[in-house]
């Protein structure tokens, strides 16, 4: 598998929704046993209009439209897996995969290890997630951390076109089951990247910015306002380097620790709550790590401890904005 | 005979076949659970004594291609589909020999060879992924079978819904197999069911259903196998209940607070494997001397697969984090 976007001279300019598609288009056409199956993922043409015009071309038994049954069709997404077939399974957000957590959990995650290695499940399932577009409590929240939790499964959150098109191809060809968490703000996001982009590696974190001062770790949605951020700090004289987590398991510990001591500084920027949440488990870990290379506290900016809210300005105010970056940011610097 | 034969043929081979496969999983459930006492065993360990036609009968109707999707009580399924006693004692012993290599223990048996997917101890989770196996089987245009032995318990589970409804929307060849034991754990079924007439449910859901008696090991096989050439013919999937009662407790924690024993006496009257002895040698099918001889093979398959585990290895504790994920080339 090419490990590398792959540096085209031709570019496109597309959007990350075009650019989902794409991948899934790619799939269906390249190996017979991919299908998408989800709710409105057929006639209405994705929630996300991810998905329009796919039935045309694939037919209705390839883009399955399903009940609304997020723990039944997610549960035919493993046992049509294990019977030789790559599905990609749409669950139309983070909030709904609720209602399937039990077959995430307790069957795709644990019949490999429950069966003795016998049976492995190449599923991927798809979700939306993330806040701000005034959707309230229970179409808002950012719960791809808690699923970093466990063991069995690979967690993805792609923040770039270039990751949006070339993650599903690694994660199809992957043995194993893999989630992949698209951030809803995201999907209108344009941009130009290689006509010829093909898969990424599903391993590493990202650097997307460099710097020398602070290292600023995020993921997803939060990198777009981590590297405004950083845009500001330089301004102010200070230098930070961007991680792109990528993968929120297995994390690439080793991408995070070589950037945090060479910064000797460390904010995380997560969207889900503080409390229990990823952003946790990546200071824990760099304590474990690198402690003897800190200069400064670990900061973290993370969204307020509420459900989502529904009018504009506590949304905005609930979630990690660039003020709040900036300012975790020069706390960490003093300065 | 032949697996897809719509009728069973009550030859003597056969009905010999029937009986030794009962007393298999009879005789190796009270060795487990003398060996739980002697405390070889842990863990839940669930009885499926009692219960022996419906596992054997269903495995009639079906062939090496089908695939069988199990709950938490599941030896009889294995033992009846061809799993190893060897390797179903062993996974209870956690030993490395076992089918599931010890990870799984008494709830979790799989078995690539067979197409034994569980052992799901999750109750209703099984049906889901029965219905996905299906699934693959008809976008691949394989003409198999995916059978899927759940309790009753589970028509209380919205999974059992979601899927009877998907089962049916897609046509799919699922062989849903109710093993009505009247009991969920302790709760009967009068006080968690509003409809206790569990196949009319499946019903509602356009799914062709039939109840059976589940204590009638050639009646169970007989609606097993209609149900089984219905779902060949495409006529989308099929819902088999049967009646039956496990003899023992539900686990070896159940006190059996919530029925009575007069009760269990008299489902013990009509235990399937006495019932198929009484009625083969009343016809001269079979003798004395052939149910000495099927005793004294099985106790020797017992002793063995104690024996085999007693012998067997634990995975040494280095290997603990294997088969968390499968093993990838460094990208």
């Amino acid at each position: 598998m090419n490990v590398a976007p792959t540096a085209g001279t031709q570019k496109i300019t597309l959007t990350y929704r075009d650019a989902v598609k794409a991948a899934i288009r790619e799939a269906l056409q390249r190996d017979e046993r991919v299908f998408l199956m989800g709710e409105d993922v057929g006639r209405y043409g994705g929630c996300y209009a991810v998905s329009k015009g796919l039935l045309d071309e694939f037919g209705p038994d390839r883009i399955r439209d399903t009940p609304l049954s997020e723990s039944g069709f997610v549960g035919a997404g493993i046992g049509a897996a294990l019977g030789g077939m790559r599905p990609i399974v749409e669950v139309m957000t983070v909030n709904f995969s609720m209602l399937c957590l039990d077959q995430i959990l307790n069957s795709a995650a644990t019949i490999r290890h429950m069966s003795g290695g016998q049976f492995s499940i190449p599923l991927v399932i798809r979700m939306a997630t993330g806040a701000g577009r005034q959707l309230a409590a229970q179409h808002s929240h950012s719960l791809e951390g808690w699923y970093a939790h466990i063991p069995g499964i690979r967690v993805l959150t792609p923040a770039t076109l270039e990751d949006a098109r070339g993650m599903l191809a690694t994660a199809l060809a992957d043995p194993d089951p893999v989630l992949i968490f698209e951030n809803v703000l995201l999907y209108h996001m344009t941009g130009e990247i290689a006509a010829d982009a093909g898969p990424v590696d599903i391993d590493r974190a990202a650097i997307r910015r460099a710097g020398r001062d602070i290292s600023l770790i995020t993921y997803g949605g939060s990198l777009w306002k981590t590297l405004k951020a950083a845009e500001e700090l330089a301004g102010l004289g200070i230098e930070a380097e961007i991680v792109d987590l990528r993968t929120l398991r297995p994390l690439d510990d080793a991408t995070i620790m070589q950037s945090v001591r060479k910064t000797r500084r460390a904010v995380i920027v997560d969207e889900g709550w503080k409390t229990g949440s990823l952003s946790a488990e990546i200071a824990a870990r760099i304590v474990e790590q690198c402690f003897w290379s800190l200069d400064a506290p670990i900061g973290r900016v993370c969204t307020a401890e509420v459900p989502i809210p529904y009018p504009k300005h506590l949304e905005d105010a609930a979630l990690p904005q660039p003020p709040a970056i900036v300012a975790a940011a020069r706390a960490a610097v003093w300065r | 005979m032949t697996a897809r034969e719509d009728k069973p043929h009550l030859t003597r081979p056969h009905v010999l076949h029937l009986l030794r496969e009962m007393l298999r999983i009879r005789r190796f459930e009270e060795r487990s659970a003398e060996l739980y006492q002697q405390e070889k065993i842990r863990g839940f360990l669930h009885l499926y004594i009692g219960e022996e036609a419906v596992a054997v009968g269903v495995m009639q109707a079906l062939g090496a291609d089908d695939a069988i999707v199990a709950t938490y009580r599941e030896h009889g399924q294995a033992l009846a589909r061809g799993v190893s006693m060897n390797g179903v004692m062993a996974e209870m012993y956690g030993k490395q020999e076992g089918s599931s290599r010890g990870r799984g223990g008494s709830m979790h048996i799989f078995d690539a060879k067979t197409r034994f997917y569980g052992g799901n101890a999750i109750v209703g989770g099984g049906l889901p992924i029965a219905v996905g196996l299906a699934l693959a089987d008809k976008m691949q245009r394989r003409p198999r079978v995916t059978a899927c032995f759940f309790g009753e318990g589970a028509a209380a589970e919205g999974e059992f819904h979601e899927s009877m409804n998907l089962a049916a929307l897609w046509r799919l060849p699922v062989l849903f197999v109710c093993e009505n034991n009247l009991y969920a754990m302790g709760t009967a079924l009068a006080i968690s069911e509003s409809e206790t007439d569990i196949h009319l449910k499946a019903q509602s859901y356009r799914v062709a259903s039939e109840a059976v008696d589940g204590m009638d090991v050639v009646a169970v096989e007989a609606a097993a196998r209609r149900a089984v050439a219905a779902i060949h013919a495409g006529a989308g999937p099929f819902f088999l209940e049967c009646r039956t009662y496990r003899f023992r407790a539900h686990s070896m924690f159940d006190a059996q607070l919530y029925r009575s024993k007069a009760e269990i006496e008299a489902w013990k009257q009509r235990c399937p494997i006495a019932r198929l002895t009484a009625w083969a040698k009343a016809s001269s099918l079979i003798h004395d001397d052939d149910i000495a001889a099927i005793e004294r093979e099985i106790a020797a398959e017992v002793q063995a697969s104690v024996d085999f585990s007693e012998a067997g290895t634990w995975e040494p504790v280095a290997e603990l984090c294997r088969d968390v994920t499968t093993p990838r080339e460094v990208r």
